[in-house]
């Protein structure tokens, strides 16, 4: 099994320790990880502006780059729910409608491919998961509150294996913090307000981290915890799975 | 009353910031909205057959529209029988004209007025207004808004942004209760007793119409406070006021509908009155408008026509994290939240262009509404169409330009990011803006990295 | 060309491709008790004082017991035994603005909801079960139902003129949210079922 990684620009230029985290993860469970150097992005930003007329180039470049791997994975479900549901090449449909559906957020990754039931990582302190609205209602990584639908999550699957992690409960367990993509800074009176909430619910529960599978979200909320000098940091998902910190 | 002085905001992000000035009210609003959000979910889950019945709904939803002209026609005939007379209205300007002339017609000079969105839509009542029509709103959250000039900021609840110490001012000034009264109850028996004069003297009623029923030629009104059926069973005229996508096939398809929208709405399991209307009085005259104002425009977008399923339950404001903290009125369209969002382009692209942008396209508005409209989805489609219509700044459109190269281009990739945090500076707004950087206003940037992934992973890991 | 004509004709020119009317949703039905069980809890949550009496004359007697007015009481049930008894119709809704209460026949209950069908076969005229004060409705044990799809299956809604399905006595929760019973209608609600 080939499997080319994907590190969404943020992650690559401002949290590399995520990718870092994200490949180590990986090859400690046996995958054969390439990481396709001319990589970028894979064009949310532009398009969720409006902007999809200009990815053309964004997208020949991701489908140059993914093609031929039996997988694709990411750490961040909002740039694999972008490539899943909006990856477009004029020249090359077939190899790009083959890579939206070989694309896998890690999470779901690790439980749907790889079906890891037993992970070597522990992390003793108190947990609060951020739950991002890509990965949960585009995905379904986990169940969305507002579903008469039975419960279930990969990411706190996959965060019961590890040992000594005390994961606190949220009065608000899956709404958005706000981020949003360029919304973070044209509403950014809302998104900011939306960061305190969300980060405010996790400080009341006691959380002396907060963790997620999108890095955007974090980088919003950590920005927020940053200013407020608090103590409590975020740590992205696989860092937390890859149980070397 | 004269014509609203209330100025209508015409930036969202602007608005919102205007509204966040007061934190601890925003903090209020949050959470009485939030609180509905609860209540419906609890609701919900009290159903195993709850997302069932909103598929069904969904797909009645769609064999309406799939045969819109015929079940207009049918129902118009039907109604007819029955004794009600049925207009037709291109526009909001015919529908006012119609409902005016059926008021001059009477020599009416004041008139009661429940819930309706559509007349909202219209602007009716300021027109009415204007030709010296005196409308009393009934329902006690439009009459609330109706005192203080303002137009209502959600679609069920019209006044969830006023405190009740505003509106014991309100009423304090306007019913004469007693200054400094806030208490919710005693407020509500005020406006009881205010508003049972006007129905008692009030010779013709206006109601919204919630369903109009194709194989019967009757319609459905829904409240729970009873003033629809106050105002129109006391009224001589009562006129019903309708947007043509309010047609469902069958009396039976009720059944659906009326088990998703209060639960939806509010979290009861049926509005206290569900009225059906079928005839007039004998010594009564009944209208129906059937109003166009841009939905047959809008049945033709293949990506925007299921917005016309929607039942105005108000569930997708509720949960909307970004409605809750930036109020009804930043939307500046009739119907705020999501699903005014995805209405309010149709009517007016240029006018609106800023409202499916105030959006961080979570999704749980298309989670929760009851006929299951990709609301996200079609906030998401609007952008593009507006970006392509040139309804975005113009140094956005430049900005997302220069970031499509360079993300079309790895050279310029790595270089604009060793040149420093690239992902920032493209952010539309804040190249051009010195003094204030949007991110960094109310949050820290985040700290620069010694080296990118791609260099770790040549220094560390690449083969070969 | 009409607006009639024009509205009509853009959208049969716009509309989406054909689409089938689902089948009409039916769930198992529930044993009688548990219908009853329900609307009465239900009912209650939603402020109906709810109460089972053997015969029509158990309403009157109630009614004796607990109000002592029956001059503004207006009954329009047979054999109840309480109140001012109207057989015909009102002509003149405006008349009852300050009717204290009112016993008015109910069609079928409905046990998910609380609500109880009233329409205008059983109304002397529309505005009565919105105008009075306080609203008493009867409803036989047999026809209690439990849930819309039922209910819709047993009535045949454009008979009457008008009906209305009526749960619970009026309310709003316009001022912050704080629910408050009585608003344009009855403040007070009883549904009576009669065994
Ligand atoms: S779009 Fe859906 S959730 Fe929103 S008001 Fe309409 S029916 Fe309700």
């Amino acid at each position: 099994m080939k499997v080319g990684l994907f590190i969404p620009c943020y992650i690559d230029q401002f949290y590399p320790q995520v990718a870092v985290a994200t490949l180590q993860l990986l090859e400690k469970l046996g995958v054969d990880v390439d990481y396709p150097l001319q990589q970028t992005c894979c064009g949310q930003p532009m398009a969720n502006s409006g902007f999809s007329h200009y990815t053309q180039g964004c997208d020949s470049l991701f489908v140059k780059n993914f093609t031929g791997y039996d997988y694709i994975v990411a750490p961040s479900g909002s740039c694999v729910l972008h490539i899943k549901d909006h990856l477009h090449d004029d020249k090359n449909q077939a190899a790009a409608d083959q890579i939206r559906s070989r694309i896998y957020e890690l999470c779901e990754f690790l439980t749907d491919v790889l079906q890891v039931k037993e992970l070597q990582a522990s992390f003793p302190h108190k947990v609060g998961f951020h739950v991002s609205c890509h990965g949960q209602r585009g995905l379904h990584l986990s169940q969305m509150s507002e579903l008469n639908a039975e419960d279930f999550s990969k990411p706190g699957f996959l965060l019961s294996l590890v040992k000594d992690i005390e994961l606190v409960q949220l009065n608000r367990k899956d709404e958005c913090c706000g981020f949003g993509g360029t919304f973070c800074v044209s509403e950014e009176a809302v998104s900011v307000k939306m960061g305190k909430d969300r980060v405010q619910d996790h400080l009341e529960h006691g959380a002396d981290y907060i963790t997620g599978g999108d890095v955007s979200c974090l980088m919003h909320m950590e920005g927020i915890l940053k200013r407020q000098k608090s103590g409590v940091k975020v740590l992205h998902i696989a860092e937390i799975l890859n149980g070397q910190l | 009353m004269s014509s609203s002085t209330y100025i209508a905001p015409t930036d969202h992000a602007k608005a919102a910031d205007k509204f966040m000035e007061d934190e601890e009210r925003v903090n209020w609003h949050d959470k009485a909205l939030w609180f509905i959000r609860e209540k419906r979910d609890v609701a919900s889950k009290q159903l195993p057959e709850w997302e069932l019945l909103r598929e069904t709904a969904s797909q009645i939803k769609q064999n309406v529209l799939a045969n819109l002209d015929t079940y207009l026609e049918q129902f118009e005939q039907n109604a007819k029988q029955n004794g009600i007379t049925v207009h037709w209205a291109a526009d909001a300007a015919e529908h006012n004209r119609i409902v005016l002339d059926i008021i001059n017609k009477h020599g009416i000079q004041k008139l009661v007025k429940s819930k309706s969105m559509l007349t909202e839509e219209c602007h009716l009542n300021d027109y009415l207004a204007d030709n010296g029509i005196d409308v009393v709103d009934t329902d006690l959250g439009e009459r609330v808004v109706q005192l203080a000039q303002e137009p209502p900021s959600h679609i069920v609840l019209p006044c969830i942004h006023k405190r009740k110490e505003e509106v014991g001012e309100l009423f304090h000034k306007h019913l004469g209760t007693e200054k400094g009264a806030s208490d919710p109850a005693y407020l509500t028996e005020a406006a009881r007793q205010h508003l049972r004069e006007k129905f008692l003297t009030s010779d013709l009623a206006i109601t919204g119409v919630n369903f109009a029923i194709a194989e019967t030629g009757g319609f459905v009104v829904c409240t729970n406070e009873g003033n629809a059926d106050m105002g129109a069973h006391l009224a001589k005229v009562h006129i019903a006021c309708m947007g043509i996508e309010k047609i469902i096939p069958k009396a039976e398809n009720l059944s659906v509908f009326l088990r998703l929208l209060a639960r939806s709405a509010t979290g009861q399991p049926i509005t206290t009155y569900s009225s059906h209307f079928h005839r007039p009085r004998p010594d009564q005259e009944m209208h129906i408008v059937l109003v166009d104002n841009g939905r047959s425009i809008q049945l033709g977008r293949k990506d925007f026509y299921n917005s016309l399923k929607c039942i105005r339950c108000g569930a997708c404001i509720n949960t909307c994290p970004v409605y809750r903290r930036s109020g009804g009125h930043s939307y500046h369209y009739a119907i705020s939240g999501p699903i005014g969002a995805i209405l309010a382009p149709n009517m007016d692209m240029k006018k609106n262009a800023d409202l499916p942008f105030a959006s961080t396209l979570c999704g749980s508005c298309t989670n929760v509404c009851p006929v299951k409209i990709d609301i996200h989805n079609q906030l998401y489609q609007w952008r593009q169409i507006i970006a392509k219509e040139g309804y975005v700044p113009a140094t956005k459109a430049q900005g997302m330009k220069v970031m499509a190269n360079v993300m079309a281009n790895p050279t310029l990739f790595r270089v604009a990011g060793k040149s420093g945090r690239f992902m920032m500076r493209l952010a539309p707004g804040l190249a051009s803006i010195k003094a204030v950087n949007p991110w960094a206003k109310q949050r820290d940037m985040p700290e620069a990295p010694k080296e990118s992934f791609r260099d770790w992973y040549i220094k560390n890991k690449k083969k070969s | 060309m009409s607006s009639r004509e024009s509205i009509l004709k853009q959208v049969k020119a716009n509309k989406p491709a054909a689409a089938p009317l689902p089948a009409t949703l039916a769930f198992p039905p529930l044993p009688a008790a548990d219908v009853l069980e329900k609307y009465v809890r239900i009912a209650e949550a939603v402020g109906t004082v709810v109460m089972q009496v053997e015969s029509l004359s158990a309403i009157g007697a109630y009614l004796k017991k607990h109000y002592e007015t029956p001059e503004r009481v207006l009954n329009t049930v047979k054999g109840v035994g309480f109140g001012q008894e109207l057989s015909g119709p009102i002509e003149d809704g405006h008349t009852l603005a300050n009717l204290e209460m009112a016993v008015v026949q109910g069609t079928l209950a409905v046990a998910e909801n609380g609500a109880v069908w009233v329409s205008e076969e059983h109304l002397p005229i529309r505005v009565l079960p919105f105008i009075t004060e306080h609203l008493m409705l009867v409803v036989s044990e047999q026809d209690v139902v439990n849930n819309m799809h039922e209910a819709y299956a047993r009535l045949d809604v454009s008979v009457p003129g008008f009906g209305a399905f009526i749960s619970g006595p009026s309310r709003t929760a316009d001022i912050e949210q704080s629910l408050v019973i009585g608003a344009h209608g009855p403040k007070r609600a009883h549904v009576f079922i009669v065994k």
